[in-house]
């Protein structure tokens, strides 16, 4: 046996404690959703847990929420998806021209993405959409109209507003840092030949961006399919279901109703629905990028 | 002072109980308990009415054994003690003179026998209203009102350029928020939630009625918004004197009447709460209790500090402190003396409410369960937090009442029959 042999061997030995660990990690709560997800465990009624096979599932799929939050939470990801992804580009694109400030600019561009989403949503609610003392409400008095009631008449686009707010300064930071090492002599070259302002954008600047649009989109995806917290100290997924997306959902059978079986079939089917959502993104990405 | 079997020394209670001002006051004098009793240490955890139920209800069906005294509610008292995760409180000594306690609020938490919770106070829903604006529309409030004529009434009375609503109602989503008293204005109407072979009745005229009704009268007579304002926020409306009237917990009327928190102390009148076809279950009854979970292990201690927190001379005592208007209501016979119903307004109509409800007896027509604005099964949390919400929609225009009302009614039967209540050898439910 050779000593790089033995010594591959032995960094593998040694590797098998934290991947044991990180499996552990992961199997083991996965594995105890799926067996709740096929018991029927009411954490009020415990002595009465049977098996009951599919029978959550079946119950989850058809409580009358379930289509309505399955509905909200695309919307939810796609609209937050194309507000951060134009809005940020055209941000970025203006902040790249230098200017007296910009550094300064950038900084509170993306100083938003440090703030907790509870606070955030918290500071939404009460500081600028609240419909009696929020700053909105102020505007809308000051040009004679009456105030909306954000959480109340338009709760989805109110969380939606919040969400793509505190999600558009990290779309700005990885679209301003794609600009800086974008070619400045080439578009100075088409700049001399003529091309206008519109026509460097699209056939320079866009093309470039393409690879950081594709990174922001499936990250920001992964995170907005699990939006919870801004939803739960707004609207509490009101009124009605309209602001209930699937974590909410799943919420409100665990710890709501207590139901531990149906709230364990409702996370599986959250982790089906993300990979869905994943597996088109990364397919209809990933053909953007093999085809440059 | 009464001590019921000395507690043993150096032992610490861990009591979770909720942020209401009754309960904040009861920590503020525990400092005097602590002094009589030294070697015993109280940790407090005082949580938001949701969040404590949450944790208590996780705490105490995994048996975590992390609380020592424990607030619950007329809701989880019976069905807590039921599962024995509750310590029985029996041979209670003598001078906590049990018999004192009002009958009706004992009899909720009371399973088979034996009593599982002691009451910290009791309210009964009532009727709030401004003399000052009825008396300027001329208007009389009869003693018990009809809800048709509370209709009429805030018809009359709304004015909302003048910043006056004519009637505030709950409307946030929740069992113990908007349906707490929607299950009351039901119950008014005829209805009920379940008739006696656990068959919703949801679907039925009573609560089409009802709900139609309600959504009517919120939206049309009702501040703005009306699904964001629970209990809190239609306090804070009705003390700063935006509101003609108000249905809501009696236990509202120590604060409406304190003038350091209510701009309307010397107006505001109190009647019972409305009734339509029947008074039976027209107003509701909640009881906060203290309780001991089966998994402490400081029991003797425990049933010391519980038992001294709901005695008279614990009552007296925070008469004495925050004035004899605060005392927490509802629990004993003897706190409605003359010198209390004096100084206390809304007293007398408090007490005659909470006299006359009868959990046992709830609606106009028979049902399995007790307790009138809640259902005394597991599976109550889970379809009144549904249809509560479902309702909060139909509020806001989402939904037609009707269709609302048949997926409710399809929803609570689905989660029936996934209980096994349907099953024939198993009336009660499943079985292990």
């Amino acid at each position: 046996m050779s000593a790089t042999q033995s010594k591959s061997r032995t960094e593998r030995l040694m590797a098998q404690p934290a991947i044991g660990m990180l499996l552990a990690w992961m199997i083991v709560p996965l594995a105890m959703t799926v067996y709740f997800s096929t018991q029927y465990f009411n954490l009020l009624y415990p002595n009465k847990s049977s098996f009951v096979g599919l029978e959550n599932f079946a119950y989850f799929f058809t409580y009358p929420s379930f289509w309505t939050s399955v509905l909200n939470t695309l919307l939810l990801v796609g609209a937050v998806l194309a507000i951060t992804v134009v809005i940020g580009v055209l941000i970025s694109v203006l902040v790249d021209e230098h200017f007296p400030g910009q550094g300064i600019v950038r900084m509170l561009l993306i100083s938003p993405f440090f703030i907790m989403p509870t606070v955030a949503a918290l500071t939404w609610k009460n500081l600028l959409m609240n419909p009696v003392s929020g700053f909105f409400a102020w505007v809308a008095r000051l040009f004679g109209m009456t105030p909306v009631n954000w959480f109340a008449d338009w709760p989805l686009f109110s969380v939606i507003l919040v969400v793509a707010w505190e999600w558009l300064p990290f779309a700005i930071l990885i679209f301003v840092t794609a600009l800086q090492s974008m070619d400045r002599e080439q578009k100075e070259a088409a700049q001399v030949d003529g091309a206008r302002a519109w026509e460097v954008f699209r056939y320079l600047t866009l093309p470039h961006l393409a690879r950081p649009i594709a990174v922001v989109v499936m990250i920001e995806a992964i995170f907005l399919l699990n939006v919870f917290a801004e939803i739960f100290v707004t609207t509490n997924g009101g009124p009605g279901d309209a602001t209930t997306n699937v974590p909410y959902l799943v919420y409100t059978q665990a710890l709501l109703e207590f139901d531990v079986g149906a709230a364990s079939a409702g996370g599986l089917v959250a982790v089906v629905l993300a990979n869905i959502v994943a597996f088109f993104l990364v397919r209809l990405i990933g053909e953007t990028l093999t085809a440059r | 002072m009464f001590v019921g079997g000395a507690a043993r020394a150096d032992a610490t209670l861990t009591i979770g109980t909720v942020n209401n001002n009754d309960m904040v006051r009861m920590q503020t004098l525990s400092a005097d308990y602590e002094r009589a009793h030294p070697g015993v240490h109280l940790n407090w955890v005082i949580l938001e009415e949701n969040t404590l139920r949450q944790r208590l209800t996780t705490d105490i069906a995994t048996h975590g054994g992390q609380f020592d005294v424990m607030t619950i509610g007329a809701y989880e008292a019976p069905l807590w003690g039921a599962q024995q995760w509750l310590q029985p409180l029996d041979n209670l000594p003598a001078d906590y003179q049990v018999d004192d306690l009002f009958g009706n609020v004992r009899e909720q938490l009371t399973v088979a026998g034996h009593l599982y919770a002691v009451p910290f106070y009791a309210e009964s829903s009532i009727t709030y209203y401004r003399k000052d604006v009825f008396t300027a529309h001329g208007l009389v409030m009869p003693e018990q009102p009809t809800w048709q004529e509370i209709h009429d009434f805030a018809a009359k009375l709304h004015d909302p350029a003048h910043g006056m609503y004519g009637v505030c109602l709950r409307g946030k989503a929740g069992w113990g928020e908007n349906m707490a008293l929607l299950g009351t204005i039901v119950n008014s109407y005829g209805g009920r939630w379940f008739d006696e072979q656990w068959k919703p009745q949801l679907d039925t005229p009573p609560w089409h009625q009802a709900v139609n009704f309600y959504i009517d009268l919120l939206s049309h007579y009702g501040p703005p918004g009306p699904s964001d304002n629970g209990f809190n926020e239609n306090l804070a409306l009705f003390a700063a004197g935006r509101c003609a009237m108000w249905i809501d917990a009696s236990v509202a009327g120590g604060t409406l009447v304190d003038p350091k928190e209510s701009s309307v102390s010397a107006k505001v009148g109190f009647t019972r709460a409305p009734r339509q076809v029947t008074d039976r279950g027209a107003a509701w009854l909640w009881v906060w209790s203290l309780a001991i979970p089966a998994s402490s292990r400081q029991t003797p201690a425990a049933r010391d500090f519980i038992l001294w927190a709901t005695s008279r001379p614990y009552l007296q005592k925070v008469g004495e402190r925050y004035g004899i208007a605060s005392t927490p209501p509802g629990t004993r016979l003897s706190t409605y003396d003359a010198a209390y119903m004096s100084a206390a307004p809304f007293a007398k109509v408090t007490y005659d409410s909470l006299r006359a409800v009868d959990p046992a007896h709830p609606t106009l027509l028979p049902v399995p369960y007790k307790g009138i604005q809640l259902v005394s099964i597991p599976e109550f949390q889970a379809v009144a937090t549904l249809v509560g919400r479902l309702v909060a929609g139909a509020l806001t225009g989402r939904g037609q009442v009707d269709e609302v009302l048949h997926t409710c009614q399809n929803a609570v039967e689905r989660t029936m029959k996934r209980a096994g209540y349907y099953e024939k050898s198993s009336p009660e439910g499943r079985q292990p």
